[in-house]
């Protein structure tokens, strides 16, 4: 008899080439994106001469760097668009498949992988970025890498790990309303610490996870590295095989059905143990914000900043002064008294149809006070919603309805947020300076994004059921 | 890559927890190559002011700086993106070894593959170097094979994973290791197509 097993055990399994003495494991890599921000990567290959070994498995995807209020490199910062045209020359050079500025199916590559269905069960996938854990939603080992390996990943297709600890966390009860899996995800790594999931895989379970719809969990697997863990799983589902059943990317016929039989098969045994198990009783949890410059540094809509005078432990009451200070912020305010500047509704995190449907839907309690930009996932989530409606609801609401990529969760492409500006943001990062220099970033759920824009500070969203008003 | 065995250099203490790769270099600074040098991007927000201009409260700005190898910093250093080039201007500013009580997961090993050691410390030692640096940029020596620290009279001991000690000491290069086992890696491969054949394109 096999021992039991985790969905994490099962996957990594399927990929070990071998072990060396250290315990270091060489595993096969199914997936590899690559992005503009990989000319770091292809750059070592090109120093050592070397060919990619298996092009086939690469996919090469524009999204950290374009622009989005155009579709072309004309009239762009020359440095940015000599960095878009890197890739694809790199992508033609080694002959890897380019989802370029232009192409149809343009968009972020945590959004575009699971949309075409490249992202599947049991595959093992990695890119040169950190929120690559969110292909584990659809029950993959998916994780970020580094310039070195991606250059290891492109001439070998494999890549060396330790394998990790295991840590599941389990969210049951009912979500309230106003409580999205972004609210789930900032909650536990209030709670836990941005650094407690380190050294683990982590895999999402419980009831909620099951009611989850797939945009959800992705979000959720994509905040996994905001609390130190390098992948986040899910296992798959009867709701999850029926949505890649009708993807372009996935196999067709007899091969769906033999790939379906795997799949269903992919999950942890009832047995299964982990080394660390947290359990989260969602209906304790409210619509939860950032108020510092570490996702850990997250509350409930409802409290007020942290007094670092009221804090035993002192590096921690400096770290919090600190964060107050850089955020412009003082001990004990109500985090609704916060004014904002500007909103950003977009990222891997938050820019796909469920998200955009649930901002349009506060929208229609009126304007925004502030200006601000939305960003769709991808070409596909821009369609979609742009056929519902969804582009108007925003423009008349006073927002820049843009194109799909990175946009302001990075600012590389010069989408920034600026100096000393606060900003309620649906990415997934809250560091100092992540959306432009001397930016202050608030980092919330696309509900709870659009309603602090009506109101032109920070609010609850739970008043709206409260006023009854629709 | 160079082994990395011993060092003994200046060491600056960044009093700071959290100090994510987006700060380590910020975005806009990534689009350069690698050939321009990274190390002036490094913690570039936080050593410059808007004009440029040096931040002379900040500890890497002072002048007795100017020869630092080592960095002390409190906890979760490095979290955030998979941003190698955290690891560059580090690494191009001069900086060999980085202590702290933890590190973001990707950053640690960005870090090993440009031989950087990234030395874990129990948080009470940390406070213990701190206090012992104490604003000074006293000089730290680092033993890999003993995993040892020691700045004056204190002596603390230092975690790191076997593996990449190993690669450290020996300044090995995960490319060339792989290529070795290309024979290993073609079975695979041929076995796992024929048991995943959905899979084959
Ligand atoms: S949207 Fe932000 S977090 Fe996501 S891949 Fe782009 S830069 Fe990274």
């Amino acid at each position: 008899m096999s021992s039991p097993q985790t969905l994490f055990d099962k996957v990594w399994q399927a990929h070990e080439i071998k072990q060396d003495d250290t315990g270091q494991s060489l595993l096969w890599v199914d997936r590899h994106f690559v992005h503009e921000g990989s000319f770091h990567g292809f750059a070592k290959l090109a120093e050592r001469n070397l060919p990619l070994a298996r092009p086939e498995q690469t996919l090469a995807i524009a999204d950290h760097y374009v622009p989005t209020r155009a579709r072309t490199l004309d009239g762009m910062n020359e440095k940015v668009a000599a960095v878009i045209r890197t890739l694809q020359d790199n992508a033609q050079k080694h002959d890897v498949e380019l989802i370029g500025l232009e192409s149809y199916d343009q968009g972020i590559v945590h959004v575009v992988g699971p949309e075409l269905g490249f992202t599947q069960p049991g595959l093992l996938m990695v890119c040169g970025d950190s929120h690559t854990a969110t292909h584990g939603a659809f029950g993959a080992i998916a994780f970020g890498i580094g310039a070195s390996e991606v250059a290891h990943v492109l001439a070998t297709q494999t890549i060396w790990q330790t394998k990790p600890k295991q840590l599941r966390i389990s969210f049951n009860g009912k979500l309230p309303f106003g409580v999205t899996a972004k609210d789930m995800a900032l909650h536990w790594i209030a709670k836990y610490g941005a650094d407690f999931a380190r050294g683990y895989a982590i895999e999402y379970a419980g009831n909620v996870i099951e009611e989850l719809s797939l945009e959800a969990r992705l979000t959720l697997c994509n905040l996994s590295i905001e609390g130190g863990g390098r992948m986040g799983l899910i296992a798959p589902d009867e709701k999850l095989i029926e949505f890649l059943a009708n993807c372009a990317r996935t196999p067709k016929g007899d091969l769906l059905e033999i790939a379906k039989e795997y799949w269903r098969r992919l999950k942890s045994d009832d047995d299964a143990t982990f080394d660390q198990e947290i359990e989260i009783d969602v209906s304790q949890i409210a619509p939860t914000i950032t108020w510092g410059v570490s996702p850990e540094e997250a509350l409930g809509v409802d409290a007020c900043t942290p007094d670092p005078a009221k804090e035993k432990d002192s590096a921690k009451a400096r770290q919090i002064a600190d964060s107050l200070a850089y955020m412009g912020l003082s001990a004990g305010q109500p985090l609704q008294e916060i004014a904002i500047d500007r909103i950003f509704i977009g990222s891997c995190t938050n820019a796909r149809i469920d998200d955009l449907r649930a901002a349009a839907e506060v929208f229609k309690q009126g304007p925004s006070k502030v200006p601000g930009i939305v960003s769709p996932g991808s070409n596909a989530v821009k369609r979609q919603a742009e056929a519902e409606g969804l582009d108007k609801i925003f423009k008349s609401a006073g927002l820049d309805w843009v194109e799909s990529g990175c946009s302001m969760c990075v600012g590389m492409n010069g989408d920034i947020v600026a100096p000393g500006e606060r900003c309620a943001s649906t990415s997934n990062r809250n560091f100092k300076g992540r959306q432009g220099p001397g930016s202050r970033t608030h980092l919330m759920s696309p509900a709870m994004v659009s309603w602090a824009a009506i109101h032109g500070h920070i609010a609850d969203i739970r008043h709206l059921t409260n006023t009854g008003s629709h | 890559m160079e082994p990395f065995i011993t060092m003994t250099a200046p060491t600056c203490a960044l009093d700071m927890a959290n100090i994510d790769t987006d700060q380590l270099i910020p975005a806009r600074f990534m689009k350069e190559p690698r050939s321009v040098g990274y190390g002036q991007f490094l913690l570039y927000d936080l050593r410059f002011d808007d004009q440029g201009q040096p931040k002379t409260n900040y500890a890497l700005n002072d002048p007795k700086a100017q020869n630092v190898q080592i960095v002390l910093a409190r906890r979760n250093f490095g979290a955030g993106s998979s941003r190698e080039a955290a690891v560059y201007a580090l690494v191009d500013y001069g900086i060999r070894c980085v202590i702290a009580p933890s590190f973001g997961d990707i950053f640690s090993s960005n870090a090993i593959n440009n031989g950087l050691l990234p030395a874990i410390v129990e948080e009470a030692d940390c406070d213990r170097l701190f206090d012992q640096l104490n604003g000074s940029f006293q000089e730290a020596s680092v033993d890999l094979t003993a995993q040892t620290i020691s700045v004056g009279a204190l002596r603390v001991s230092f975690d790191i994973r076997a593996v990449w000690k190993k690669k450290l000491l020996n300044g090995w290069d995960d490319i060339d290791l792989t290529m070795q086992e290309k024979t290993e890696i073609n079975r695979f491969q041929n076995a796992y197509f024929s048991r995943f054949n959905w899979l084959n394109r």
